[in-house]
Formats: C-alpha cells, sequence, structure tokens
C-alpha cells in the first residue's frame, strides 16, 4: 500500500480474525492510546483455543480461562466485532471457520494471533501469524509494516500413493528441510500432486508451512478453489462473484518466474510417517525405525539424544513396534470432514485398543454436524472413540484436554514439542488415517496394509 | 517502547537447538490477560519440577548467572507458536536481548516490538560466546545497536546484522502504529478503492 522511505514496506489488511488467547493485551493497548478498530467489518473473532470440548453448557471450571473468553467477549461488543462465541452454530478454530464460512477468499492479505494462519494460504492468500503487538497494529490500522519475504518454491511431482495424504506430504517435506529450512520465506506449493489435493488437503498442507519455519505457504488458487468459495456464506455474489473469479485467476505465479530457493519432491517416494522426537523435522517412514544419532552434527546429535530421552525411545526401534497410550484426532491441521471420513474408514468395523484413550474433536460445530449427518460420529463412538465439542483442544492442551505424564500420544496436530499437549507428554505427528488405526492396533501400523471393513 | 541502544551485561548460556515458544512460556500461562508478570514462568518446565519446587539444574539458576541480562542460545530460537508472551517472559525475566545463528520469524519480528534484541551472529561466534559464558566466571557482553556490534573487554567482536528501520525504532523506543497512521490518507485512498469482500460487520440488533 505504502513504501516509505528507508522503512519497511507498509501493506493492507484484508481480514484479520481474532481469538481470545493473544488479543486481550492488544484491545488493551487500543484502549490506553484511545484508539479504536479501524475496520470491524474486516475483522472476526471466535473462540477456540481454551475451551472445554465437554459438552456446551458445561459451566468452565477454569477461573483465568474464562475470564480471558469473557475478555474477547467484552472486547467484541465494545469495539464492534463479529464473534462466534461459545455458543454459536458456527463456532470453531479460527482457521477452520474463515474458510468453511467463505471469510477466507483468494487474494486476501489474512493476518491473525497465531502462527498456524498460514493455513488459509491454501486458497492463494498471503496469509500469516503475528504477535500481539502486530495484533494491536492491525486493529487499530489495518495495516501491517512488512519486511519483503524471500521466496520459495517446493514443487511436488508425481501423484501421493493411497494411504499417504497432505499430512504425510507436509511431514516428509518438513523432514528433507528441516524446521528451519524455509525461515525468512514465502513458500508456493506447486506440482501435480499439490494440484491433485482438495482444498482441505492443501490447507492441511499450508497449515504446517511454520513448522519448516516460512512465513506462510501458498498454493495458487484454481478450479477447485473457485468451486469451494462459491455458494458460502461470506462469499461473494452474482456479479461481485463473476468478477471476484476473474482476479483470482489472475493470481497464479507468472511462467518462468524465479524464486530465491526452489525444493524439489518426488510424490512416489512418500510413505506415511510418523514423528519419533520433539520437533516436526524428526520423522520416519512408518515402516522404518528411530534413527541413530552418531552420524549427526555437534549440535543436532545433542537435540537427537535430548529428544529421544524426552521420548523415552532408543535408536533403532521400529516405529511399528511404539506403543501408544492416547488418541488425538483433530486441531486445525486435521479436524475437517474430509480428515474426519478418512479417520471414520479406518476405524469402522474396529475397536479402539483397551490399552488406548482415544479423541475426536472435529474443528467447528458446522464440521460436527455434517459428521453427524453423515453418520461419522455413530462410527467413531461404536468403535470407542470419544466425540467431543469443537475447539483446539489437545494440540496445546490450554484446555482440560491434556496428557499425562508420560503417556504416549498420536496425535493429528502440528507440533510434538516437549510438554506441548501436557506437560511429561509424548507427541507423534501423524496423518488422521494413521492415528485412527493406531488407536485401534494399540501401537504404529502402516495403514497401507489396513483391512477395511 | 523503552529504547535499545548500547546495554551491557552479563551471559548466560543455553546450549540448545530450536527452543520453541512452547519451551520459553509453557501454554498454560497464557491465559493471563495482562502484559506483565510472565518472568516467574519463563522456562517453566525447564525450570520447575512437576510438584511446582525449582529444579536445580537448569542453567539460568546456576548462581553464578544471576542477573544475567543476555542469552546466548542454539539455532533456529524462538520457533513454533506466536505467542508474543514468550518475548514478554524473556524481558520480564530480566533479559534485554538474546544471541543466536538464527530466529523464527515471528519471535524475531514480536521482539523488535518491545525493545528486545534478537542478534544474529554467525555459528562459530555463536560457538565461542557459548563457551566463554560457560568458562569465564561473571562473563560479560556489551552489545550495542549504535554500531551494530556485540564485544566482550577480551578481544571478542563481531558485527551483526539489523533492518535499517528496525534499528531506527528500536534506537529511538518508537511507536509504530502511530508511525502507520501517518500514512491516514493513502489508507483511505487504499480501502476507497478496494472494497471490502467478506463484509463482517455485526449487523444492527
Amino acid at each position: 500500500m505504502a513504501q516509505p522511505a528507508g522503512r519497511s514496506p507498509i501493506i493492507y489488511i484484508d481480514l484479520h480474525l481474532v481469538h481470545e488467547v493473544t488479543s486481550p493485551q492488544a484491545f488493551d493497548g487500543l484502549r490506553a492510546a484511545g484508539r479504536l478498530v479501524r475496520q470491524p467489518s474486516r475483522t472476526v473473532a471466535t473462540v477456540d483455543h481454551n475451551i472445554p470440548t465437554e459438552p456446551r453448557g458445561t459451566p468452565i471450571t477454569d477461573l483465568v480461562a474464562a475470564k480471558q473468553i469473557a475478555a474477547l467477549q467484552s472486547n467484541c461488543r465494545e469495539f464492534g466485532i463479529r464473534l462466534f462465541d461459545m455458543d454459536s452454530p458456527e463456532q470453531g478454530i479460527v482457521h477452520v471457520i474463515g474458510p468453511e464460512l467463505g471469510i477466507t477468499q483468494p487474494g486476501m492479505t489474512i493476518v491473525c494471533g497465531d502462527s498456524h494462519t498460514s493455513t488459509h494460504g491454501a486458497f492463494g492468500a498471503l496469509a500469516f501469524g503475528i504477535g500481539t503487538s502486530e495484533v494491536e497494529h492491525v486493529l487499530a490500522t489495518q495495516c501491517l509494516a512488512q519486511q519483503r519475504p524471500k521466496t520459495m518454491k517446493i514443487e511436488v511431482h508425481g501423484r501421493l500413493a493411497d494411504g499417504v495424504g497432505a499430512k504425510d506430504l507436509a511431514l516428509g517435506i518438513i523432514g528433507q528441510i528441516g524446521t528451519d529450512g524455509a525461515t525468512g520465506h514465502v513458500i508456493e506449493y506447486a506440482g501435480p500432486a499439490v494440484r491433485a489435493l482438495s482444498m482441505e488437503g492443501r490447507m492441511t498442507l499450508c497449515n504446517m508451512s511454520i513448522e519448516a519455519g516460512a512465513r506462510a505457504g501458498m498454493v495458487a488458487p484454481d478450479e477447485t478453489t473457485i468451486a469451494y468459495v462459491k455458494g458460502r456464506r461470506f462469499a461473494p455474489r452474482d456479479q461481485e462473484w463473476e468478477k471476484e473469479v476473474a482476479y483470482w485467476r489472475t493470481l497464479p505465479t507468472d511462467e518462468g518466474a524465479t524464486f530465491d530457493k526452489v525444493v524439489e519432491i518426488d510424490a512416489a517416494q512418500l510413505c506415511p510417517f510418523v514423528t519419533w522426537g520433539t520437533n516436526p523435522g524428526m520423522v520416519a517412514p512408518v515402516t522404518g525405525r528411530v534413527p541413530e544419532t552418531k552420524g549427526l552434527q555437534d549440535s543436532d546429535r545433542r537435540a537427537a539424544e535430548l529428544a529421544l530421552q524426552y521420548m523415552a525411545l532408543e535408536p533403532g526401534k521400529k516405529i511399528e513396534e511404539i506403543g501408544i497410550d492416547r488418541v488425538f484426532i483433530g486441531s486445525c491441521t486435521n479436524s475437517r470432514i474430509e480428515d474426519l471420513r478418512a479417520a471414520a474408514r479406518v476405524a469402522k468395523g474396529h475397536h479402539v485398543s483397551s490399552k488406548v484413550r482415544a479423541m475426536v474433536v472435529p474443528g467447528s460445530q458446522s464440521v460436527k454436524r455434517a459428521a453427524e449427518q453423515e453418520g461419522l460420529d455413530r462410527i467413531f463412538q461404536d468403535a470407542g472413540f470419544e466425540w467431543r465439542e469443537s475447539g483446539c483442544s489437545m494440540c496445546l492442551g490450554m484446555n482440560p484436554d491434556i496428557l499425562q505424564p508420560g503417556e504416549r500420544c498420536a496425535s493429528t496436530s502440528n507440533r510434538n514439542f516437549e510438554g506441548r499437549q501436557g506437560r511429561g507428554g509424548r507427541t507423534h505427528l501423524v496423518s488422521p488415517m494413521m492415528a485412527a488405526a493406531a488407536a485401534i492396533a494399540g501401537h504404529f501400523t502402516d495403514i497401507r496394509n489396513w483391512k477395511f471393513q | 517502547m523503552k529504547p535499545f541502544t548500547v546495554h551491557k551485561g552479563r551471559v548466560a548460556p543455553l546450549d540448545r537447538v530450536n527452543v520453541d515458544t512452547d519451551q520459553i512460556i509453557p501454554k498454560q500461562f497464557l491465559k493471563r490477560i495482562e502484559r506483565t508478570g510472565f518472568g516467574q514462568f519463563l522456562f517453566y518446565d525447564w525450570r520447575f519440577g512437576a510438584d511446582g519446587k525449582k529444579s536445580t539444574d537448569f542453567v539460568l539458576d546456576e548462581p553464578r548467572y544471576e542477573g544475567a541480562s543476555v542469552l546466548v542460545a542454539g539455532k533456529n530460537f524462538g520457533c513454533g507458536s506466536s505467542r508474543e508472551h514468550a518475548v514478554w517472559a524473556l524481558a520480564d525475566f530480566g533479559f534485554r536481548a538474546v544471541i543466536s545463528s538464527s530466529f523464527a520469524d515471528i519471535f524475531a519480528n514480536n521482539s523488535t516490538k518491545n525493545g528486545f534484541l534478537t542478534v544474529r551472529l554467525r555459528d562459530d561466534e555463536v560457538a565461542e560466546l557459548m563457551q566463554r559464558a560457560q568458562e569465564i566466571d561473571d562473563y560479560q557482553l556489551t552489545i550495542d545497536l549504535e554500531r551494530c556490534e556485540v564485544r566482550d573487554d577480551r578481544g571478542f567482536v563481531a558485527k551483526f546484522p539489523v533492518d535499517e528501520f528496525v534499528r531506527h525504532c528500536l534506537l529511538n523506543g518508537l511507536d509504530d502504529i502511530g508511525l502507520t497512521l501517518q500514512h491516514e490518507a493513502e489508507i483511505v485512498a487504499y480501502e476507497a478503492h478496494h472494497p471490502v469482500a467478506a463484509n463482517l460487520t455485526v449487523p444492527a440488533e
């Protein structure tokens, strides 16, 4: 929007998503400075991070969490911001409801005080996470000063095999380039395997961009994108629709454009992955073993040794022999209807291992309703999974859904950091199908050999 | 914002790579709605046992590093969640700067809004400082943003890169919301040509 001399360019923000955890101090800042929210028409809020997934109406026993939710409610009232509140039929994880309500659209600049804002890049939007000071900045000005990022193209050739999904692609990429492999860059995902992904698959892929350190991840809009947005509640209509679609078709990267970095991936080499360590780059094929640390360089070896110590694993252990205690199917990475369908297909006709407690947390109330209409809730519950209310839940354990010390979890979420899902908890990141299969088997198992019923 | 010009202080070594913001400030402390008081929870799971008692073996709690205001850490510091609480916790604990060979983008960005410096040096320079902080009692470093330089009184000197505008804001403690609002006319003009694509205005009751 503006390029002041000697300063970072200022970009205009088309859409600002707000949630309860990273916003209260920003609203306080506005009040202290006597400022208003510049564009409530481009701002939307929901509660997702710390809300319980018990049936709605159950009192929130965590008083600090309740106070934070109350703060968002009163801030939204005071500043005139639309809030999809606890009791809203459209409440959900901010990165699930933006797309499903048609609020997220191609070509937008989108920010949120949440690192997984990269999810919205699936629509060919420039979407990235910001901290609370920048949340305040956007509330006050609808703009952000941003240094120009570097560009990275990740081209995925070929096609993903059955049983290998967008989550495995994301884990495969991070395993290859590392958790800081894309720092300072915006990634464009391209190539036939990316084109073949559904919008939900693209969201899963773009969601994990931040786990490779990227500022954002994007997929160029195409017919899949346009078909997804059409008819959604906040999507443009009639003449406006035609005009927007014409604009969206101009957005893809020019033929022959150059990038600061290019990474080539062969989809045929990918398989179902399981993380073994304490960052999302520590991945192994499900058919593989926990790696040896001997060959690694100093700081990486130490990091791997600390990770194995925390995870209570020995190098050489077969991934399929790692037993689990808990399963979490949910999060902004993998809680959409296709994720739940994939997991339910695995669960159907089987039963969760007696050693395992497994929960399914739909990404939004809309996803939950859709799943119930298809009978997925019955499949899960008949198989012994808990069927819960929507929210971020055990992805980061800000609500009561947490691991106990020493518990080992197969999780469809995005981070396996120490203590992320609960102090002393051990997280293994996997796809929804792999999580469902692990719940039933009681240990990791290769979904490509699954007996579907 | 508190300006950052030249700071001299004791150095604490945190010899780990990929220190993520979940470690810097665990999630259970993000429910507070204040901006202050996070220092007591810094690196909580590493500093305190499950029973809430202070563990004895975490480096920051060694008496020799008491009062440290400069942290030296391994690469990719601050990765993960966008929580600015991580910077608030470090600053509230008493740190003014972190030295590493690389930082996660959002963490580095958040730092600049809080008068907190992320100092990027080469791997070998970070390794050297890590070693000095571990071996030398009361090891001190001067971080000089005016000269973009880190130095000790034993001959170590290294330059670090910093965006010129970020440096200007840090040196002068500028509030960048005020700076952006100087562009009001351009924002208004931009908005006139870019109608809202998904109108989220709350309907009148």
